[in-house]
């Protein structure tokens, strides 16, 4: 048996302590020892984004990243984007533009969508499908998606969506662009 | 947009409510079958052969056995031997020892990622170690790859009791079935053409690309019985499979339907789900087994490469007089490939006098090939569609015009069956002509137009349904068709219509095997149809029932009662006051009791289905990649229910069309390995890839069909491959006979042009 390591981080708002195996990727731990099934895998190679997590304000996929590298990390899942019972602004736009046909891609397309939107208050729809262009979805052909996200950020824009954890300052799309897709440096 | 030819006027269908399963699918919380657990559940991985073709000398498993953690091994050796014959099992006929030797390898590995052995351990990584421990002794035989192999004489032979009709019972083939279809005298009819055009085209092996791979989770008690937890399309068809594969009666079988994560044909069969049992029956724990991305890429059923041989005739005034095709298409390693759907489809969508059609279906060392969307009709359509296009520009005549003369309408003979009823094909070609795509002007260098049209037969089959009314005056619509696409929320709007309800009062729900009655796959476009035709009669048996009570409750007949806007009310006034169902539901106990409303259909008369797809490219002339600049698809909906989720059918399968037209394939190398075993290397469109996407519903009922349904799911995905040809076609003058057209391969054939065109000018200096 491969010893397991004591890991402490943020998710969801909430501190956890939990235990894993140096070789359990993130999306494991929050699958099977956190029962936080809401992240999917379709692929773990980090090719079709339904494990999308935002940690420390980047959009990351879980399967690409150790569990025990989320030591000392902020990390929000899709069960952690409602405040209580109010959806947050895109869960309720994908709802409403029927965004989702099978829904598995849903969660990871939700917080790579928060991830901008956190970023980039006022995306072009450009913005939104090179934000977007990570997440793989089969059923829709992304037209209801894209049609979403543009109605959310019109809310968000107005004031209107916030997301809980920190509203993060204003900034200019290329700021925000380079910021979501990082500096070249690795997460640590 | 929609072109309604519907009359009626109703409240809740075609409406856009938010479906019923939707909270939980944005919340994290909807269940797919990866995501159940158990308590003291083991986890199962699954040994695959590296080799696309050997004998398999032996299997063993002892230093496997005995790793810590490790509770289970099993081989072929663990299942029954079944008889190798055909038996009918739900929508077709299968061969169970095929099916049990695509399970597990009996005897033979006859694809790269073949399963040869599963394993269950306390941990997925433990299961992985001990495949490392299994020591597999193989003797290496050649791979055959392609239809063309395959059927050559002295061709090495996959299944040595393979036989056909046509070679009798004695010959060893690789051919395992050979199907022609006629009418008139295509000789004669070539003679009246002014205009042949003949091609040969191929096709690559796709996948369906649903991103939630395939799992199950079994659990075998005591008692004999089994529960099996997936994500499938058909959980009676799991439950059958099962049955058959383990030898275990169907009636102590239970299959519970987990959400699932997309199928378009690709879960309508077993792999896992018997493998979880027999893990289960052995250790006496539930067992999960979920495929990684490359064993659902390497061994779960991808659609048919093919090649297909397409000549077609017409006058010069663009009448189409004369057809002839070859197909062969790929069955994968076990027979059953769609190539009877594409010969039955590939020039349907019009009226010719004479056709003769040849169709091959060839077993190769690849995975066997499942149903997607549509299945065998887009390879077809990709031929035929291209040919069409030829031939309209050698008449001098426009692509859409030329549609329109030879379009197949009501009483035209179908390829097989009798003449068509009712169908929209016309209206898909005229809404294009009346759409601003169409009316808009494409202008630029090294852009084109290019239309296709696709058609589909759809399926009715079996669907049961219940409509419970509770004390509160709200609905539950029980179904067992597993909803894939929003299907559940089109179920409770019949219901709402028929009984008068508000939407958000009727709760659909999917249920296991043992809580409804027999119920087919989600698969052919048929839910809507035939398990909404279920879901209408139920609901209306409930509504006779409630009119009895509401009869009784005024002391009269129930054909005295009237009902209408959701209101109960006598059909001639005498001072009774008019009553909703939310006011008659708590009187149900003292009129008699509980109400529940129920149907089961076997569906006849189904409505196939036409799609015409514009679309508009751009190639990079130095690279050859493709950009899709707009795209436009018309469609006959029938009616549809919830036109939200009818787009959303639309745009998905217009959407996998492109992509199976411009990068989708499986790379095998020389060996008969698979090369691009991740969704890296198996390119599907992201969202950069894909504009907006515009859809024109076009509504023609169905005949027969109590709302007029026609099923939308699958249609979609056969123009666009042949439109987008077209197209390129017109920004670059190169036909594409071969897909994927990817950017090496346009290339090409954009480099073979222009050297053809130098020489030519070099030949005129």
């Amino acid at each position: 048996m491969v010893k397991k390591v004591i890991v402490e981080a943020t998710i969801n708002g909430d501190p956890v302590e939990l235990l894993c195996e140096p070789r359990q990727s993130l999306l494991e731990v929050l699958r099977d020892e956190l029962e936080l099934t809401g992240s999917k895998e379709g692929c773990l190679t980090g090719d079709c984004g339904a494990c999308t997590v935002i940690v420390d304000s980047r959009p990351v996929c879980s399967c690409l990243m150790l569990g025990v590298e989320a030591a000392g990390k902020n990390i929000t899942t899709v069960e952690g984007l409602a405040t209580g019972a109010t959806l947050h602004v895109l869960q309720q736009k994908f709802l409403e533009h029927a965004s989702l046909q099978c829904g598995i891609c849903t969660p990871g397309f939700l917080m790579s969508a928060k991830s901008l939107l956190d970023h980039n208050p006022t995306p072009t729809e450009a913005d939104i499908r090179y934000a977007l262009a990570g997440n793989l979805c089969r059923c829709t052909g992304y037209d209801k998606i894209v049609k979403a996200v543009i109605d959310a950020a019109k809310h968000v824009a107005d004031g209107v969506g916030t997301t809980h954890h920190g509203k993060v300052p204003r900034k200019s799309a290329s700021e925000a662009t380079r910021d979501m897709l990082g500096k070249g440096e690795e997460v640590k | 947009m929609a072109a309604s030819t519907n009359g009626h006027d109703y409240k809740v269908i075609g409406t856009r409510p938010i479906r019923h399963d939707g909270v939980d699918k944005v919340t994290g919380r909807a269940k797919y079958g990866a995501d159940y657990s158990f308590p003291g559940m083991l986890f199962g991985k699954v040994l695959r052969s590296p080799h696309a073709h050997a004998l398999i000398k032996s299997i063993k498993v002892d230093k496997a056995r005995a790793l810590p953690g490790v509770k289970a091994v099993v081989t072929s050796a663990d299942l029954p031997e079944l008889a190798d014959k055909m038996e009918a099992a739900g929508e077709q006929a299968i061969n169970l020892a095929h099916l049990s030797a695509n399970i597990l390898a009996r005897g033979k590995a006859l694809y790269d990622g073949h399963a040869i052995a599963a394993v269950a351990a306390t941990s997925s990584h433990i299961a992985e170690e001990a495949l490392r421990l299994i020591e597999v002794e193989y003797e290496l035989l050649p791979p055959v790859m392609s239809v063309e192999d395959a059927m050559k004489p002295g061709a090495p032979v996959l299944l040595p009791t393979l036989r056909n009709k046509e070679d009798g019972p004695d010959k060893e083939t690789n051919v395992a079935a050979h199907m022609q279809f006629k009418r008139g005298d295509v000789a004669e009819g070539f003679k009246a053409a002014d205009f042949v055009v003949e091609r040969e085209f191929k096709t690559a092996m796709v996948h369906q690309g649903y991103i939630e791979p395939h799992n199950a989770v079994g659990i075998y008690s005591a008692d004999g019985h089994a529960t099996i937890y997936c994500s499938t399309q058909g959980t009676f068809v799991v439950r059958s499979l099962c049955s058959a594969v383990l030898g275990i009666a169907e009636g102590k079988i239970k299959v519970v339907p987990a959400e699932i994560g997309g199928g378009f044909g690709g879960k309508t069969t077993v792999y896992l789900e018997p493998l979880s049992v027999l893990l289960s029956k052995i250790t006496g724990h539930p067992v999960k087994l979920v495929m990684t991305r490359g064993e659902v890429l390497r061994a779960t059923g991808p659609t048919s490469g093919s090649t297909i041989r397409c000549k077609m005739g017409a006058t010069k005034d663009g009448k189409l007089v004369a057809a002839q095709c070859w197909l062969a298409y790929e069955a994968g390693a076990y027979p059953g490939s769609p190539v009877g759907a594409g010969a039955m489809t590939i020039v349907t969508p019009y009226n010719i006098p004479n056709i003769l059609i040849d169709a091959y279906d060839v077993v190769v060392n690849r995975p066997k090939t499942a149903a997607y969307r549509a299945p065998g009709a887009t390879n077809a359509a990709m031929a035929s569609e291209t040919v069409v296009d030829e031939l309209a520009e050698k008449c001098g005549i426009d692509p859409l015009e030329f549609r329109l003369k030879n379009a197949s309408a009501e009483g035209t003979p179908q390829t097989v069956g009798p003449p068509f009823k009712r169908i929209g094909f016309v209206e898909t070609v005229e809404a294009i002509k009346n759409s601003p795509h169409y009316k808009s002007k494409l202008t630029g260098p090294n852009r084109g137009r290019g239309v296709a049209s696709g058609f589909w037969f759809n399926v009715g089959l079996q669907s049961s349904a219940t409509v419970n009314i509770h004390t509160d005056g709200t609905v539950s619509v029980v179904t067992g068709s597993v909803d894939i696409g929003g299907t559940r929320a089109a179920q409770a709007m019949i219901a709402a219509e028929v009984l008068g309800a508000d939407i958000n009062d009727v709760r659909p729900i999917v249920a296991d095997t043992d809580s409804i009655g027999h119920t087919d796959v989600t698969g052919g476009s048929r839910t809507a149809f035939a398990t909404g035709w279920a879901v209408y009669d139920a609901a209306q048996d409930a509504l006779r029932q409630l009119k009895e009570r509401v009869a009784k409750t005024w002391e009269k007949k129930p054909e005295e009662v009237a009902f209408a806007n959701g209101l109960f009310s006598p059909v001639s006034g005498n001072g009774v006051k008019p009553m909703t169902l939310k006011q008659l539901a708590p009187r149900l106990a003292r009129t008699g009791g509980p109400i529940v409303g129920r149907a089961t259909v076997n569906a006849r008369g189904v409505g196939p289905a036409f799609a015409t797809t514009l679309v508009d490219v751009e190639v990079d002339p130095d690279t050859g990649k493709v950009k899709i600049l707009r795209v436009t698809v018309a469609q006959d909906v029938g009616k549809a229910i919830h036109p939200a989720y009818v787009e959303g059918q639309m745009q998905g399968g217009t959407a996998q069309g492109i992509g199976w037209a411009l990068n989708e394939e499986y790379f095998y190398d020389e060996k008969g390995v698979l090369r691009n075993t991740g969704l890296l290397d198996y390119r599907m469109p992201t969202c950069l890839d894909l504009p907006e996407m515009e859809t024109i519903m076009v509504e023609v009922p169905t005949p027969g069909h109590p709302l007029g349904i026609r099923g939308v799911g699958e249609v979609p995905i056969v123009p666009p491959p042949a439109a987008v040809a077209n197209a390129i076609y017109r920004a670059t003058g190169v036909r594409m006979l071969e897909l994927p057209m990817s950017p090496p391969r346009l290339m090409k054939a954009m480099l073979k042009k222009r050297a053809a065109g130098d020489s030519q000018a070099a030949a005129a200096d």
